[in-house]
């Protein structure tokens, strides 16, 4: 974004009567960015020759995924009113950024595609906006298809939802259909902002990206007070005091203000480098009159998943530390620390959000800056209670005790809620059952849909639990979790060894009945992945000092050049010269010479 | 370096005959079967290459000659000799044609040894006619026989018989008893090279994976062949060779003592003292680049000290000289791959098969000047 300076001092529009704040709640290819472009259309906000699809969607990720990943927002008038549109990020392993954008608004339009019907993580969205005491809007979208159902949608927002089926608008975001009425709906239906001009300053942040030239752009709701662009801020919870550089609002794009009043929303540009001091939930008061509370409801970011990313080619090490700084100053959310693996070299060890969050940084690594890496088995955080009392976290196996000191380990649990056609029941709950799953709840929101709920390890659902819920419902399920404490269970952690030599890249905490099938898998992958040495090499999977599963890779009997034509010696030389070359990049496990590329294409087979 | 001839330092000169009357599809010699009407002006740019060599100081009296191909009884007789006249050697020169067995008959080999060959070289390959099949060789097993007849009659007192193991049809069977009828010849070969096939990138057999050999199975027919060989009174005298006392292939020994040589004619490859050049390969190109009194050399190289200190140990591994023991570290893996004795690590019958693993473990030291050290 590229705050202007044209604009002059506006005045902080004091008339909180005229402001209406609202986000959209919508699942993934609902139709909330063409709604979003529809908006600025029809507010005049965007010039339509300069007009481009899913206006909003800044990074290549986001257009080609259709999801939101950063929150975004802009102001718009229409009919003597000002609406600030804050868009939320649109997937569940950012639910702490979506209570965040929500806490900013009164008002919530939920979208629902009017051919596929209300989907599971909308409706935990949704459930956050009532939390939130967020006036609800619903609205049936892409009601021009014709495989679109209206009324059965409808019936299912009023079973899941209590919202009155005939309260329900019917738009097309694509033609245009009904959008207007909707912003009309706003108007009349969302409260306006309260607050008090004349109390101390408390303003929200609720989302921070890093601007290359800027530093870091905070997006803020105005609560309390008045947030000046000469003011000193304190940041309440990074105990941090900033001057203001720049505040303005978007209309898409920047336009300075020397003041935003209560209920307003903006931008924020107070010199920081480090999105770390400006998180999503960060209250900002007056260093001069601070207030004297915090808003309430911050959390600090807390990863959920975990892997080891190392560089395919050693030599990148310092490129990709370097990719992971820049990363970090627009992401708050993930962590990292050197690690060093035997098989795979240096590498970090990286925290996530969750699953998507992982891929999207591993995407963006390889994507905008150019490496090529390859990551280890997600896995969780485990809580190892040991036989003396005390208790250790541990997010990478191989830091997991001694099985003799371990008394027993508990795992992260999740609330796991599932939407699907009611036909898909029977194989949407044996794959629950297959991930030990404990089902909580199930309940019919029509007769064609069903919402089930269960209470299962976050460790199941990280592996391939989503994959498989698409797949065997033809794509028509849909989930979302949250965390729900820890559980006990019978958890092992299976090493690999080769040659007698544990190799740390393949140890994996896993349940006791699947570790023998994983321990198969992997001494069978790697029995065809390493080549054969000058003897015999056992590769074992483990738990503890107890083999569960056995191959052998068998000596290599012939290596041996039959001949040199003519005298061509050169060749021969060469051939040899290249192999003791290879020998030098070969990692040394056990006395077993194995090619980097083995354990690489064992961890990729194993995605 | 020691000599194998009385007469001085050893030189060897080798002459490549591209020309062939079939292709076989595990090939990947410099070998034509389309250019026969080439063979005289090929002959005549052979003559002329030797010519320019001694001229220009390259050539040393030779102490062997190595007619190879290709197919070197393809040319007619008097044409290779005619070749071989242009050579200067010493007397007991160690002069060898490759020749395949349907080739052979009493009239080529008269022609052959008046003009001072004295060694012949039998593409036998195999003695059972579906492995023959298999490889696409054209002669039958009962050529052989005959060949070897002819060239005891012609006077012939040494000869080297060449066999493939390891192509698909071949049983462990088959292969023992393509190694006894040589054995039980009229006269047994008193050289014999078993090479195991091997897949050369670029020709049919690599395009066709079915029919690609099986280490392990190429190791146990090996391994066989030793047995049978040394049963039989054979040394090994190199990877793939084996010869009764006193019929060791002097040009061969030459190669792998990294000794000096000069090629003649297409893809040829000469070495002197640490420099290796080699020429054209087309035969056409070659030949017209001596008509016009052009270079024929494709390429060369210069060897750095310790590539050519690696190079030589390298060559001696494959052969029953071995290395200094101390250039082989004493690790575990090794212990069943090289025997050590009297300062020397040799393979064994095991480390000869992993030759090129026992060769990544080398150590090669080069003086601090430049000059090499044992």
């Amino acid at each position: 974004m590229s705050p202007g300076t044209s604009a002059g001092a506006q005045q902080p529009n004091s008339d909180c009567d005229r402001i209406r704040n609202f986000s959209i709640i919508s699942h993934v290819d609902h139709g909330k960015s063409t709604l979003s472009d529809r908006i600025l259309e029809l507010t005049g906000a965007v010039d339509p020759r300069m007009m481009r699809e899913q206006y909003l969607d800044s990074m290549d990720i986001e257009r080609e995924r259709g999801i939101t990943i950063k929150a975004q927002n802009v102001r718009v008038t229409f009919r003597d009113h000002v609406l600030h549109l804050i868009d939320t990020p649109g997937h569940v392993d950012f639910g702490y950024e979506v209570s965040r954008s929500l806490a900013a608004c009164e008002g919530a339009v939920l979208l629902v595609d009017a051919s596929q019907g209300i989907q599971a993580q909308t409706l935990a969205n949704c459930y956050q906006a009532i939390e939130h005491d967020l006036e609800i809007i619903a609205v049936l979208n892409k009601i021009d298809l014709p495989a679109a159902d209206p009324e059965r949608c409808a019936h299912e927002i009023e079973q899941v939802l209590g919202l009155p089926a005939q309260g329900i608008l019917h738009i097309s975001a694509k033609t245009g259909q009904g959008v207007e009425e909707l912003l009309d709906a706003i108007i009349e239906r969302v409260p306006a902002p309260t607050g008090d001009p004349t109390m101390p300053l408390r303003a929200l942040i609720f989302d921070s990206s890093y601007d290359q030239y800027r530093g870091v752009v905070s997006s803020v709701r105005v609560v309390d007070g008045t947030l000046r662009s000469t003011a000193r801020l304190r940041f309440m919870q990074a105990g941090s005091v900033h001057d203001v550089e720049e505040i303005g609002v978007r209309t898409p794009d920047g336009v300075a203000v020397s003041a935003l009043g209560p209920g307003e929303v903006g931008y924020l540009i107070a010199g920081i480098k480090d999105v770390g001091e400006a998180r999503s939930g960060e209250t900002v008061t007056d260093a001069a009159a601070p207030a004297a509370d915090a808003l309430a409801g911050y959390r600090d970011p807390k990863p959920m998943v975990f892997c080891g990313i190392y560089p395919v080619d050693g030599d990148e090490l310092p490129d990709l530390r370097d990719a992971l700084e820049k990363l970090k100053l627009n992401d708050a959310s993930f962590t990292f620390e050197p690690e060093s693996s035997k098989a795979l070299g240096f590498g970090f060890r990286c925290g996530f959000l969750g699953l998507l969050h992982m891929e999207i940084v591993r995407e963006r690594l390889e994507r905008e800056f150019d490496l090529s890496l390859i990551a280890t088995a997600p896995s969780v955080a485990y809580r190892a209670h040991l036989s003396d009392g005390s208790t250790v976290d541990v997010d990478n196996p191989t830091d997991l005790p001694d099985p003799s000191q371990i008394d027993h380990i508990d795992e992260p649990m999740l609330t796991a809620t599932i939407l699907t056609p009611s036909e898909y029941t029977g194989t949407v709950m044996e794959l629950a059952q297959a991930k030990r799953g404990e089902m909580s709840k199930m309940e019919y929101l029509s007769p064609e849909r069903l919402e089930l709920v269960y209470r299962i390890p976050l460790a199941e659902v990280v592996v391939d639990f989503f994959d498989q819920l698409k797949s065997r419902t033809k794509g028509y399920a849909s989930l979302d979790y949250e965390p729900a404490g820890y559980a006990t269970a019978s958890l092992v952690r299976v090493d690999v060894l080769i040659n007698h030599v544990a190799v740390d890249a393949f140890s994996t905490i896993v349940h006791r009945s699947v570790a023998d099938s994983y321990g198969r898998r992997m001494t069978d992958k790697l029995r065809q992945l390493i080549p054969r040495q000058l003897f015999d090499v056992p590769i074992q999977a483990a738990i503890g000092g107890r083999v569960v599963a056995r191959e052998t890779v068998k000596a290599k009997r012939k290596d041996v050049l039959a001949k040199c034509y003519g005298g061509d010696i050169t060749r021969k030389r060469k051939l040899l010269e290249r192999q003791k070359e290879g020998k030098k990049r070969m990692k040394n496990i056990g006395r077993v010479e194995v090619p980097q590329e083995a354990f690489i294409s064992a961890l990729r087979l194993d995605e | 370096m020691k000599s194998h001839s009385n007469s001085g330092r050893a030189f060897g000169v080798y002459v490549h005959v591209p020309f062939c009357r079939s292709r076989c599809d595990y090939c990947a010699f410099a070998t034509y079967t389309d250019r026969d009407h080439l063979m005289a002006r090929y002959v005549d740019a052979c003559k002329l290459e030797i010519r320019r060599a001694l001229l220009d100081g390259q050539m040393e009296r030779a102490s062997s000659v190595f007619f190879g191909g290709g197919t070197p009884s393809r040319l007619p007789a008097e044409q290779l000799v005619e070749i071989l006249g242009e050579i200067p050697r010493h007397a007991d020169a160690e002069v060898t044609v490759e020749c395949n067995p349907e080739d052979v008959n009493l009239r080529r080999l008269e022609i052959y040894r008046t003009a001072g060959v004295n060694r012949i070289s039998l593409g036998v390959q195999s003695t059972m006619h579906h492995v023959l099949r298999s490889l696409g060789r054209n002669h039958r097993p009962g050529d052989v026989d005959r060949a070897v007849g002819a060239a005891t009659e012609a006077g012939f007192t040494t000869f080297n018989c060449d066999l493939i193991f390891g192509s698909v049809g071949e049983s462990d069977k088959d292969w023992i008893r393509s190694l006894r009828d040589l054995l039980e010849l009229s006269v047994a070969p008193p050289h014999l090279s078993a090479y195991a096939l091997t897949v050369e990138p670029g020709t049919p057999l690599a395009g066709d994976p079915r029919r690609h050999p099986d280490d392990d199975v190429q190791a146990r027919r090996y391994e066989l062949a030793d047995r049978v060989l040394t049963d039989a009174g054979y040394g090994w005298e190199e990877v793939s060779n084996w010869s009764l006392p006193g019929h060791g292939c002097r040009h061969n020994q030459l190669y792998w003592q990294q000794g000096d040589y000069r090629g003649i004619g297409s893809a040829a490859h000469s070495h002197e003292q640490g420099t290796r050049w080699w020429n054209i390969r087309n035969p056409d190109r070659y030949v017209r680049a001596v008509e016009r009194g052009s270079s024929t050399v494709a390429g060369q190289e210069v060897l750095s000290p310790a590539q050519r200190e690696f190079e030589r140990l390298a060559l001696s591994l494959r052969t029953p000289t071995g290395v200094p023991a101390g250039s082989l570290p004493d690790l575990p893996e090794l212990a069943p791959l090289v025997s050590r004795t009297g300062g020397r690590a040799v393979l064994t019958v095991r480390g000869r098969l992993l030759a090129n693993a026992v060769t990544r473990h080398l150590r090669v030291e080069v003086g601090a000047a430049g000059s090499l050290r044992e």
